[in-house]
């Protein structure tokens, strides 16, 4: 028992020795410490925005500390808020669709690329992976799209564009390589199970960790996409949510006219619409999905990053 | 007897088949993708070549540039000509180079000295706030860059006002912008970056430290002598990725944080939102843009290739293929 005490204590000593000293470490926290709240100040900030009365603002601007708060963003919302909600749905069914059906096509994709026995596994890896080195450019891409795909103020124009990720295939083939036995495949094949049965009732189910991963990753990107949007939406009623937000940048008053009420109540509503506020109370609601979820999965995501930087 | 063999080889080639059939089934989905939004547009690359018009007598895709006149390297050369494209080179240059280093330098120390926190549930807290950023949108971050420099409430332009000086109009002027792109760039990925490296120095294990410590190497001699070397193949990893993508601009960045704002195109024009610009503009020119394109996408593959041959030439073992 004594010893054991002593070594644990001698060990501790000697990993205090190979600590850093006191300065350096209280440097350390100012400078890592300093710059994570730097990292989350300007989401408060804009918190507070969305709670400072118009008045305010017109006297001070936007300040850490208001004269008065107000609640009137929130009501406004309450009545101008159609467009809202249509937009929170629009990007809640992309982001759910989108998901299950890049994660379905990444692991069918990636499984085949991890069989050893699969005849064109080179060709298809290549064939993958030579589209992040080289592409057609924007505007190909955009007249394809448009014109020969018809992805234009649909859904599918936001959905099918992200569907593939290059990157993704190879994190989730990385993935399959270090964490299923091989044997496993060999020994389904030999009991007669099809090749779709073994993926899906024995494969998937112990890669969960991976697929988790890639899914949260795909899952970000249908969420933040803007651009996509920018491209080849122009209806309201397909407007996703960051579009909106990127789409009231220019138009404050893009959720009035969006609004559905309609004749002398709109013009009245919009020219006392709290502009301001509003903005900022539309990047908190865009935000706080996010803000609340990502501690929770963050571990997957760091997992799918450091698999995806590690070279095969 | 050997019949039954006959019947087993015969019955294993047409197992053999059914396999392979099934697991093309399964890249198909993804490999039509490819074809389709990838391969299909490389095709169009040759817009790049020509004077694009609509043919209006039956506007399609396949009419419009089967019916437009090739100009050769008309496009390329008017591109080059502009002062205007050459800025827009120098500037996607010049950040990148500039961004590829700082982060570099700065990330790695970040990584080392978040190593160095020995209260574990500090350091968790520290990434987890670091990593906030990375989980925004490029719209949603030029709202924050808003809120401190809007024209009329921003933070910073009613400080400028308090202590009695004019009030820069951060939109309209270009001089600032190098430093807020710079700052905005480094805040929304310093923490992704640094949390790459720290994943690689957390897994050296602790014994070679011990080793360095045993045999008198301070702090400084350790990171030097142990963690840099073991941090070297995922600096050349970056290092390759990054210089390929030299002429690729982040496009959010440089279109939404400065809210598109013509006055700020001189430090602001990169590349990227060019090729937008030029697509998207009414009367816009589809042939200039594949062209810029092109120029762009060709130019960073051979950069990759060179950047590849260089490491390989270093380190064998860090280079990307």
């Amino acid at each position: 028992m004594s010893t054991l005490a002593e070594t644990i204590k001698f060990r501790k000593s000697k990993l205090n020795m190979n600590e850093v000293k006191l300065p350096v470490k209280i440097l350390i926290h100012i400078l890592v410490g300093g710059f994570s709240i730097l990292c989350i100040i300007p989401f408060l900030f804009v918190i507070i925005i969305a709670f400072t009365a118009e008045s305010s603002i017109s006297e001070i601007g936007y300040s850490f500390w208001p004269n008065a708060w107000s609640l009137d963003s929130i009501t406004y919302l309450a009545k101008l808020g159609k467009q809202l909600w249509v937009s929170y749905g629009n990007s809640f069914l992309i982001t759910i669709v989108g998901t299950i059906l890049s994660v379905l096509m990444c692991v069918m994709y990636s499984y085949a690329l991890f069989r050893k026995d699969f005849k064109f596994r080179g060709f298809f890896t290549m064939f993958s992976f030579f589209t992040t080195m080289f592409g057609g450019g924007l505007a190909p891409t955009y007249m394809i799209c448009k014109n020969l795909l018809g992805l234009s103020d649909n859904y599918a124009a936001i959905i099918v564009p992200l569907l593939v990720n290059p990157f993704n295939i190879i994190v989730m083939r990385t993935f399959f390589r270090t964490s299923v036995p091989y044997e496993l495949i060999e020994a389904a094949s030999v009991d007669g199970s099809g090749e779709y049965r073994t993926l899906f009732e024995i494969i998937v189910p112990i890669s969960k960790p991976g697929i988790a991963t890639i899914a949260l990753l795909n899952a970000l990107a249908y969420w933040n996409e803007w651009f996509i949007p920018l491209l080849y939406i122009r209806d309201a009623a397909h407007t996703p949510l960051q579009f909106l937000l990127y789409r009231m940048q220019a138009q404050v008053d893009f959720l009035a006219k969006n609004s559905g009420i309609m004749g002398p109540e709109a013009t009245k509503l919009a020219q006392n619409t709290p502009k301001n506020s509003l903005r900022m109370m539309m990047v908190v609601l865009v935000v706080i999905p996010i803000a609340c979820a990502y501690p929770f999965f963050q571990r997957y995501i760091i997992s799918g990053l450091t698999i995806g930087s590690v070279k095969e | 007897m050997l019949d039954v063999l006959a019947a087993k080889k015969t019955g294993n080639k047409w197992a053999k088949r059914k396999k392979t059939l099934l697991l093309i089934s399964m890249v198909a989905p993804g490999a039509i993708w490819l074809i389709l939004l990838r391969y299909l547009p490389m095709i169009g690359i040759v817009v790049a070549f020509q004077k694009y018009k609509i043919y209006s007598k039956a506007p399609s895709l396949l009419n419009n540039i089967i019916h437009s006149q090739f100009n050769g390297l008309g496009n390329f050369k008017f591109l080059f000509k502009t002062t205007d494209s050459l800025k827009m080179i120098r500037n996607t240059l010049l950040y990148n180079i500039c961004w590829i280093i700082l982060m570099l330098v700065v990330a790695v120390t970040f990584a080392i000295m978040i190593n160095e926190i020995t209260q574990k549930l500090v350091a968790k807290t520290y990434q987890t706030l670091m990593f906030f950023p990375y989980f925004l949108s490029w719209v949603v971050v030029s709202y924050f860059v808003l809120a401190f420099l809007d024209p009329t409430s921003g933070l910073l332009t009613n400080l400028q006002k308090s202590l009695g000086q004019v009030p820069t109009r951060w939109y309209n002027d270009p001089k600032p912008w190098p430093f807020i792109l710079t700052i905005t760039n480094l805040w929304k990925g310093l923490g992704y970056s640094s949390i790459l490296y720290l994943a690689t120095i957390t897994g050296i294990s602790a014994s070679q430290y011990e080793a360095a410590s045993i045999d008198g190497a301070s702090k400084w001699q350790q990171v030097i002598h142990v963690t840099l070397p073991h941090l070297r193949p995922m600096i050349l990893l970056l290092f390759i990725i990054s210089i390929g993508k030299v002429f690729n601009a982040d496009f959010g960045l440089f279109y939404t944080v400065p809210m598109d704002s013509g006055p700020l195109y001189p430090v602001t024009q990169v590349i990227d939102t060019y090729v937008y610009r030029a697509l998207m503009a009414t009367g816009g020119d589809v042939g200039m843009s594949t062209a810029a394109s092109l120029f762009q996408n060709a130019v960073g593959f051979l950069f990759l290739m060179g950047a590849n041959q260089i490491v390989k030439k270093i380190d064998e073992e860090s280079s990307l293929f």
